[in-house]
């Protein structure tokens, strides 16, 4: 009832919003105003690494602030990225972020497949289970499996760090199952007829038509491996191993410690560089990233 | 779909043998899911269940575990002064700092609702704090509270007026962790602002013929219908916040004066640092059980409070 008489009252609603009263040109003024500051205070920690990560020492400890530094002191990147080996942890994050990334891809597509297009008894209460996992503290899992990787031999290498990653992971499974529940049964079914198996479905048909959400999983992992800095941490030992996230406390422990000058220009400009490539990929994948978020936060 | 889902299996050549055609499906169900299932046996359930026997152990990885049955659990509930402690700093992080930034994530996913002009850039911007890794959002929140020289002190001193120690004050530590957590929201703000545009505008138009000011259309309208989205922001900020390591560990690594040592890093403390991996392992335990009680419960409440909004369409 109420939508039907909203439906005819549209026309004179609409009309009556077009008209830019002098109210709602304030109100639309206040708006823009609000979001530019809060967009100023948003940017103000960026803006503040990029400056500081140009400045020489006198400049850091000056008051009132300097924004923009003069003369810029480029060559702190060059410095930062070479007190403690960089290069190296940059190397050694891709050597395991990409297995895993390529793990997870494989091994979560294939039980999304089993959780979306296939009917089988049990199917639903195993799901249930699957959701429920994402509940379980990473900090339950940590303990025994830090032991059990102890006794294999595997601490201070990468393995416990992929080898997991190829056994799905209950967040994309649920993220991939959404989206290959969209796709229309009729298709499957056209295969079926064409004397297809379910394999030959699901990497003929299914796969393909999915790219969007493997790229959204795809990024996810990738990301979510680059900023992890717990399992690292547990992990990895010896220097020459470390990722960027370990090299970066790194380089504050060795500085802080000795007291030496150029301390904040040199993590911020490390800083800047760990964040850079995070920074690129999201902004050619903006589009993916908002859409992969929107479908868990809604379907859920 | 059922009706489609139930042609589709019909296809196949009918034989008498139900069962075994039964058994064949659930078999190739099983096929497929069997990387996930096999992680859940190896990576879920053997850790689990582990861990709860490590929790009645006496084990500091060097010398095989010695079972001292519950007396893990009991010294943490009587004679543990830091797991109190632990247990105020982390529901203070979870009862204040969670709703803060769940509002403030709406709030903004509010402002971006309007029709502005550019809307995706301030998207974006208000995103991308979510994206950038914690040792780094780490690192540049550090220099921004430095007490002596970091952004906000200095141009406090340059105005005469007292600096804030953002970090070393016990007060204050909590609300800057929960500060650094309001920044980067980016994830709920994507979330709330697809909710707020599936919001059908006819409501909307409705209220306006009624008379409802705009107030009365967001309390009435707007937050009913994002209900869902703000059960699903609670309950994984919820699990989130109860396991939070990385920030507070580098920030503060739980000081000044242990107003920060989180459960996360009592947790961390106890298994890697001094190596007692069974008081560790009942931490963890009780760490799992809150966890699930808390979801439960949010859940249960969920049915006053969560409109899906089915009859709408």
């Amino acid at each position: 009832m109420a939508v039907t008489s909203a439906a005819r009252a549209r026309p004179s609603t609409y009309a009556r919003r077009k008209k830019a009263t002098p109210s709602k040109l304030i109100r639309q003024a206040l708006l823009y105003a609000i979001l530019l500051a809060l967009s100023v205070l948003f940017v103000l920690p960026f803006a503040w690494m990029l400056s500081t990560s140009l400045k020489d020492d006198p400049q850091v400890y000056r008051v009132p602030p300097i924004w923009l530094p003069r003369p810029m002191r480029w060559r702190n990147y060059i410095e930062a990225m070479t007190v403690v080996p960089f290069g190296r942890f940059f190397v050694n994050t891709l050597w395991y972020v990409l297995p895993s990334t390529f793990g997870v891809l494989f091994s979560s597509a294939l039980p999304a497949y089993g959780f979306a297009r296939l009917r089988w008894k049990g199917r639903d209460l195993l799901f249930f289970i699957c959701l429920a996992t994402m509940m379980i503290p990473f900090q339950v899992q940590m303990i025994p499996l830090f032991i059990t990787f102890k006794k294999l031999g595997w601490i201070d290498t990468y393995l416990p760090l992929v080898v997991p990653s190829f056994f799905g992971s209950a967040y994309s499974i649920f993220l991939l199952r959404q989206f290959f529940m969209t796709i229309p049964r009729e298709l499957s079914d056209a295969a079926y007829m064409d004397g297809c198996g379910e394999l030959m479905i699901f990497w003929r048909i299914i796969l393909p038509l999915s790219r969007p959400a493997l790229a959204v999983v795809a990024l996810f992992q990738f990301m979510g491996a680059w900023n992890d800095y717990l399992g690292p941490l547990i992990y990895l030992n010896s220097m020459k191993r470390f990722p960027v996230a370990l090299g970066l406390q790194l380089l504050r422990a060795t500085y802080h410690a000795a007291g030496q000058k150029l301390v904040w220009p040199y993590l911020m400009a490390a800083s800047t560089v760990v964040i850079a490539p995070i920074l690129i990929i999201f902004f050619f994948t903006q589009r993916t990233f908002i859409e992969g978020i929107t479908i868990t936060g809604i379907k859920a | 779909m059922t009706a489609t889902q139930a042609t589709w299996h019909r296809a196949k050549p009918a034989r008498s043998g139900m069962l075994l055609r039964e058994l064949r499906r659930i078999a190739k169900g099983l096929a497929f899911v069997s990387p996930w299932a096999l992680g859940f046996l190896f990576f879920t359930i053997y850790p689990i269940g582990a861990s709860f026997y490590y929790s009645l152990t006496r084990y500091d990885v060097l010398r095989p575990p010695k079972f001292i049955g519950l007396r893990n659990y009991v010294e943490l509930f009587t004679r543990d002064e830091m797991f109190v402690i632990v247990i105020r700093n982390t529901l203070f992080m979870v009862i204040v700092g969670v709703p803060i930034a769940l509002v403030v994530a709406f709030l903004l996913a509010s402002l971006l609702n309007n029709p502005v002009r550019l809307r995706p850039v301030f998207r974006t911007i208000f995103f991308i704090p979510s994206i950038v890794p914690a040792v780094a959002t780490a690192m540049v929140w550090l220099w921004i509270y430095n007490t002596q020289w970091g952004m906000i002190n200095t141009f406090l001193a340059s105005q005469g007026l007292p600096i804030i120690p953002f970090l070393s004050d016990p007060n204050l530590a909590k609300p800057s962790l929960i500060i650094i957590n309001c920044w980067a929201q980016g994830g709920s703000i994507v979330i709330f602002l697809a909710a707020l545009q599936d919001v059908p505008r006819t409501l909307y138009e409705a209220a306006l013929v009624d008379g409802a000011g705009s107030w009365q259309r967001f309390w009435n309208i707007t937050i009913p219908m994002c209900t869902p989205a703000i059960l699903f922001v609670l309950i994984t900020d919820l699990i989130g916040t109860f396991q939070s390591f990385t920030l507070p560990w580098l920030l503060t690594e739980g000081g000044p004066n242990n107003a920060t040592e989180l459960y996360g890093l009592y947790l961390y403390r106890n298994a890697f640092r001094f190596f007692k991996m069974g008081y560790a392992s009942a931490l963890a335990w009780i760490l799992f059980l809150v966890i699930v009680i808390f979801t439960i419960l949010v859940f249960r409440s969920s049915a006053r409070w969560v409109y899906y909004g089915g009859a709408i369409e």
